[in-house]
């Protein structure tokens, strides 16, 4: 029952949020915050029980599962299924939202409840999106993301906000377009052999079907996850949905909203087309490799502050990209394991630029410099994100790329040492956001208060998840690792993960 | 019975972890909380943090050295298990032995030193606590990575040096110049990490573990000598060491690393940081014995960049540069001693190295500030009065680096070095010629330095003068640049083995051939050029400088000259081959191509609604005339086809 709570609470929490904007405008933030504070316990709860569940058996593949009949003509149901890959997305989800909330704080002045009740049912979309184990029940919270999102950018983002928001929309719906023909070719397919129409995720998991057939299903599903990862030639949406939107919504679409499409690659994608994933994993790896490069050098190009965080997402997620489909136990590790810590250090880094910008009123880098003398601690919590997101060992990014890196090598050398080069590329474009900004000699002389405690207190704690994630990650990779087990794929992945 | 700690009663080489634990208090400390202390309180943080972990460093060792039931047995402290997938599971763990012992103790002890200096040197700096803060965590990752006991903790350690490095480069960041540096520096070892990176994938997806001596003991038993994987992984581990160390080709980085304060040119681009690539390399010597085409490699580059880099270092001006490009020539010894195969050698004259390089860039920044920041070496001299300290100190530093026989401890180390270049079975007459002649340039340049700095006509004013505080760890590491090198002295001089005997456990050393007179006919040469060296650098910078300005005024020698100021063209190749391309790309695609295509899509699309919008003109004649029109076309097809 806590799964529906974990939604519920944010659902209803939202038009409450919204009608009590007009009592003053701390209500919503606070109600917000609220809600996500008690998600945050019941999440908490789960992970303590999972310990419990780990410790008493380790049978069954859900720790938690709740299936209730939704449209029984069409064989949908409300199902909804935690395992220990979930969880920590969860959690993610639910820990990145409180710092969205956090960081749009005094930011969003205008229709403030509005805002919030957007944010909260983006939230909930998301932890659907995690939790949903019916192919149809998935594809409405998938959807249910969309719409608040567009929204979050179109009416709170910055200058050219309509034209990102569209943008973001069209890019994302073709994608969902094609999954959700995929969806229904997998259904079919499974009812003209089995005679049983379904949605659910483990009644369609191993159906067997023309090779070709196969293939085009699974790239529907990837079509849709290959947008919001983003890998490219998909991502032209991300920098400027990244860039255009609001502080809150910067962080929750790098931090969460990618993270879905590489959460239904792993759930979906493969478990339910293993044999043609594993035709197509070159060809994946491949655009991951491109990304990891392309999105390194684009980055380093940019003068706007958030696109240049915006290109090295599209960096950071090539190396998921990679991970994933090189399918074995360590690289999917690594791609769990990234997934999370890119979600806390770019968040962390949209806060700061966003928290800059508010006080800057610009985003352009040609006009800062040298801001370390007038913000010491500014810079001091921006070097260390910034450092983060380079791969230092001692963050979770690290690793994160290293385990993506190890597993793909066993897989593909060739494609593991183009990668690697990524590493320094990585390098080139996180030191040039420091010198750019907080070093180098001042272009114009600001003045500007530095970080609120309520920021270093948000970001304290994002820094010490990097740091407990660089040297003690075992909790973590013994949720995910659990999970994938459990997931049907192909390779060596099972073997390989149960000797653990 | 071991030897116990008489505070906590833990055995106390279990006090281990103390040792790098310690300095990271006083990294977490100063980073915290340190905006609300004083400046002396800053500096007692800063410099106790060191110095207690020198203290626990040095009752480490005595324990270790001292325990009667197992002395020098190899200690593995485990803290916790790091991560673990399926195999996969490096450890938080220290592993002492002979070897981390020693580079840990030369560790704690010059970097204490170089920490207690700088609370002096950098009093008046605006980032008081940002230097210390930076220097203890420096003293963290260096010390992660000597006693890791595993690989990935190893690579740890040395991205976190390679990271204090650019944070310590840049420290003064407002000048961009200082920047471009800091980040040069990291890219370029960054470039050789990757490569050492790639070389753990290898080891770990063949071997199966991360654990140094699993992975030796492995590696001895599954490769046979000259394997291929053996050669390509000790190759790419090759590829991290010369990038840290600062060896041909990835050597750029070092000189212009000169930008960050001097004590941080003394700790870690000379004592500490940038000799961590001799210590990967000792430490997985067992690889590199499976592999001699890597291991010939490593003789080559070493003998090469001392060279390259002697040459350098004698037409530069700047008296740090003059050091920085010594330092890449003196790891070139070492890297030569292990190509050879004296493993103990190479670690001998870090040892050596660390006391005499430290000394002589602290002597060096006593003397820029003296002198109101001047670091040119023409518009110095005549200081050995008005420093007298810091004059014979430095005197005794770059008589060390010159190796001036018998008396300094720079001497035994490059001796035992050269002699092991002629002798070892994988020595051979050019590797030797290369270090002799290697020798006498090394003296040739030192004692340019002095006569320039300390003799002839005062230039420039002398302001300040070094305190207590910078003149104390000044006398320490002369002491030590002269008494070091008894450690270990050669069967003609006197015959003492402590050094190799300490080490054999961990560094094999080879039985030779070679007799006694060969032995003491090699040493004298090398003592010879040494002082010719110091005797040429008399007669061309002190007797007689218009020789010098005779050979650089013709077109060849000022093109000659020029060409080794910026390090043999190096960095002119890197910016045409590597650097501007980049940035051409970069900036070519600022605007993302692919964008272009999908924006250029809807341009596409909407000319295209435009177009049929157009046609939408609601007048009755016109829809009739398009019907006719079409209607004609179409059974013109019909009719036609």
């Amino acid at each position: 029952m806590i799964l529906v709570w974990l939604i519920v609470l944010l659902l209803a929490a939202g038009p409450v949020a919204w009608l009590l904007d007009r009592r003053g405008s701390q209500w919503p933030r606070w109600i917000a915050l609220g809600a996500l504070a008690i998600d945050l316990v019941l999440a908490l709860i789960l992970w303590t029980e999972r310990e419990a569940h780990v410790s008493i058996s380790n049978q069954g593949m859900w720790l938690a599962d709740l299936s209730a009949p939704w449209i029984p003509r069409f064989g949908i149901t409300f199902h909804l299924a935690l395992d220990g890959l979930s969880l920590l997305l969860v959690l993610l989800t639910i820990f990145l939202g409180v710092t969205a909330v956090v960081a749009s704080w005094t930011e969003i002045r205008e229709r403030a409840g509005f805002f919030y009740f957007n944010l909260l049912w983006v939230l909930a979309g998301v932890l659907g999106v995690f939790l949903a184990m019916d192919l149809f029940l998935f594809f409405v919270f998938w959807e249910m993301m969309l719409v608040p999102m567009y929204f979050l950018i179109s009416v709170w983002g910055h200058e050219h906000r309509v034209y990102a928001a569209v943008k973001f929309f069209l890019f994302t719906q073709a994608g969902s377009l094609l999954m959700l023909i995929a969806i229904l070719g997998l259904m079919f397919i499974h009812a003209q052999q089995t005679g049983v129409v379904t949605f659910d995720y483990q009644q369609l998991l191993g159906t067997t079907m023309d090779q070709t057939v196969a293939l085009w299903l699974m790239l529907g599903f990837f079509a849709a996850f290959a947008v919001k990862l983003p890998a490219v030639p998909f991502h032209a949406w991300l920098p400027d949905a990244h860039t255009e939107a609001p502080t809150g919504g910067s962080v929750i679409l790098a931090g969460l909203l990618l993270k879905t499409g590489a959460y239904g690659l792993i759930r979906f994608a493969v478990p339910l087309f293993p044999d043609a994933a594993q035709a197509f994993a070159p060809v994946a790896m491949a655009l991951g490799v491109i990304g990891i490069l392309y999105g390194a050098v684009l980055a380093f190009a940019q003068t706007d502050l958030k696109r240049l965080v915006a290109y090295s997402s599209v960096s950071h997620l090539g190396f998921v990209l990679l991970g994933i489909f090189s399918w074995n136990a360590i690289a999917l590790e690594g791609a769990v394991m990234q997934m999370i810590a890119h979600g806390i250090t770019t968040g962390a880094l949209f806060i700061l630029v966003g928290a800059l910008q508010e006080r800057l009123g610009t985003r352009d880098v040609r006009r800062m410099g040298g801001l370390w003398a007038t913000v010491p601690r500014f810079g001091a919590v921006t070097l260390v994100f910034a450092i983060a997101s380079l791969g230092l060992p001692g963050s979770g990014n690290f690793i994160g790329e290293f385990l993506v890196l190890l597993g793909s090598y066993r897989v593909n050398v060739f494609v593991t040492v183009l990668a690697a080069l990524g590493l320094v590329a990585a390098v080139i474009y996180s030191l040039a956001l420091i010198q750019r900004t907080f070093h180098g000699s001042a272009n114009e002389s600001w003045t500007a208060p530095d970080l609120s405690t309520r920021h270093l207190v948000t970001l304290g704690a994002m820094i010490a998840v990097q740091v407990w994630l660089g040297l003690y990650p075992q909790p973590v990779l013994d949720a995910a690792g659990q999970a994938l087990q459990n997931l049907h794929g192909f390779g060596e992945v099972v073997a390989v993960v149960s000797k653990g | 019975m071991p030897t116990r700690c008489p505070v906590c009663g833990a055995e106390m080489v279990d006090l281990l972890w103390l040792v790098p634990a310690l300095s990271l208090l006083g990294f977490l400390t100063l980073a915290m909380a340190g905006g609300w202390f004083s400046r002396k309180t800053i500096a007692l943080i800063g410099v106790g943090s060191v110095g207690l972990s020198m203290v626990v460093a040095g009752l480490v060792g005595f324990a270790f050295i001292g325990s009667s039931d197992s002395p020098g047995q190899p200690h593995d402290q485990i803290l916790w298990t790091w991560l673990q997938i399926s195999g996969f599971g490096p450890t938080i763990g220290f592993y002492l032995d002979p070897l981390s012992l020693v580079m840990m103790l030369v560790i704690t002890l010059v970097g204490f030193l170089i920490h207690l200096y700088s609370a002096e040197f950098m009093i008046d700096d605006e980032g008081y606590r940002r230097f210390f803060a930076y220097m203890n965590l420096f003293v963290v990752a260096m010390l992660t990575l000597v006693l890791g006991d595993n690989l990935l903790l190893l690579y740890l350690g040395w991205e976190g040096v390679g990271l204090c490095s650019y944070l310590l480069i840049g420290f003064w960041y407002r000048d961009p110049a200082n920047g471009a540096a800091a980040q040069k520096a990291f890219i370029v070892t960054r470039l050789g990490d990757v490569a050492l990176a790639i070389g753990l994938f290898l080891l770990f997806t063949h071997l199966g573990t991360f654990n140094i001596q699993d992975l030796m003991a492995r590696a001895a038993e599954q490769w046979p000598v000259g394997s291929s994987l053996a050669t390509i992984a000790a190759f790419l581990l090759l590829g991290g060491a010369v990038g840290k160390s600062a060896q041909l080709p990835l050597q750029t980085w070092l000189p212009d690393a000169m930008a960050g304060p001097t004590p941080v040119s003394a700790l870690i681009h000379a004592a500490t940081m940038v000799t961590a690539g001799m210590y990967l390399i000792a430490r997985t010597h067992v690889l590199y014995s499976l592999a001699p085409t890597a291991q010939t490699a490593v003789a080559v580059i070493g003998a090469v960049t001392l060279l390259l880099a002697a040459c350098s270092a004698l037409v530069q001006r700047d008296i740090k540069r003059v050091l920085a490009y010594s330092t890449i020539s003196q790891i070139g010894y070492m890297f030569l001693a292990l190509g050879v195969g004296a493993w103990a050698a190479a670690l001998f004259h870090f040892t050596t190295h660390a006391f005499f390089k430290a000394l002589l860039f602290l002597a060096a920044g006593a003397v820029i500030q003296s002198l109101h920041e001047e670091h040119d070496i023409y518009r110095m001299g005549g200081l050995r009065r008005a420093l007298p300290v810091t004059f014979w100190t430095f005197l005794i530093g770059a008589a060390s680096l010159a190796g001036f026989p018998l008396v300094t401890a720079g001497f035994y180390s490059k001796d035992w070095i050269l002699w092991e270049a002629w002798a070892s079975p994988l020595g051979s007459p050019w590797l030797w010629g290369a270090g002799v002649t290697g020798a006498f340039l090394t003296a040739l340049y030192s004692f340019r330095l002095v006569f320039n700095v300390f003799f002839g006509e005062a230039k420039t004013e002398v302001g300040s003068r070094p305190g207590l505080m910078m003149e104390g760890p000044l006398i320490v590491l002369a002491a030590g640049s002269l008494v070091v090198g008894f450690l270990e002295v050669p069967r003609a001089l006197g015959d003492v083995s402590l050094f190799s005997e300490f080490v054999r456990s961990v560094l094999p050393s080879f039985e030779t051939t070679a007799s006694i007179t060969t032995e003491l006919a090699l040493q004298i040469a090398t003592m010879l050029a040494a002082l010719l060296g110091i005797a040429a650098a008399y007669i061309l910078f002190l007797r007689r400088p218009g020789l010098v300005t005779a050979v650089t005024g013709t077109v060849w020698g000022s093109a000659l000259s020029r060409f080794w100021i910026e390090g043999w063209g190096l960095d002119r190749l890197y910016d045409t081959w590597f650097v501007r391309p980049f940035l051409w790309v970069a900036q070519t695609n600022k605007d993302d191509l692919i964008d272009r295509v999908y924006t250029g899509l809807a341009w596409l699309i909407r000319q295209f609604f435009a177009a049929l919008h157009r046609t939408q003109t609601g007048q009755v004649r016109w829809y009739a005339a398009v019907l006719a029109a079409g209607s004609v076309v179409i059974v013109a097809l019909v009719v036609l086809s």
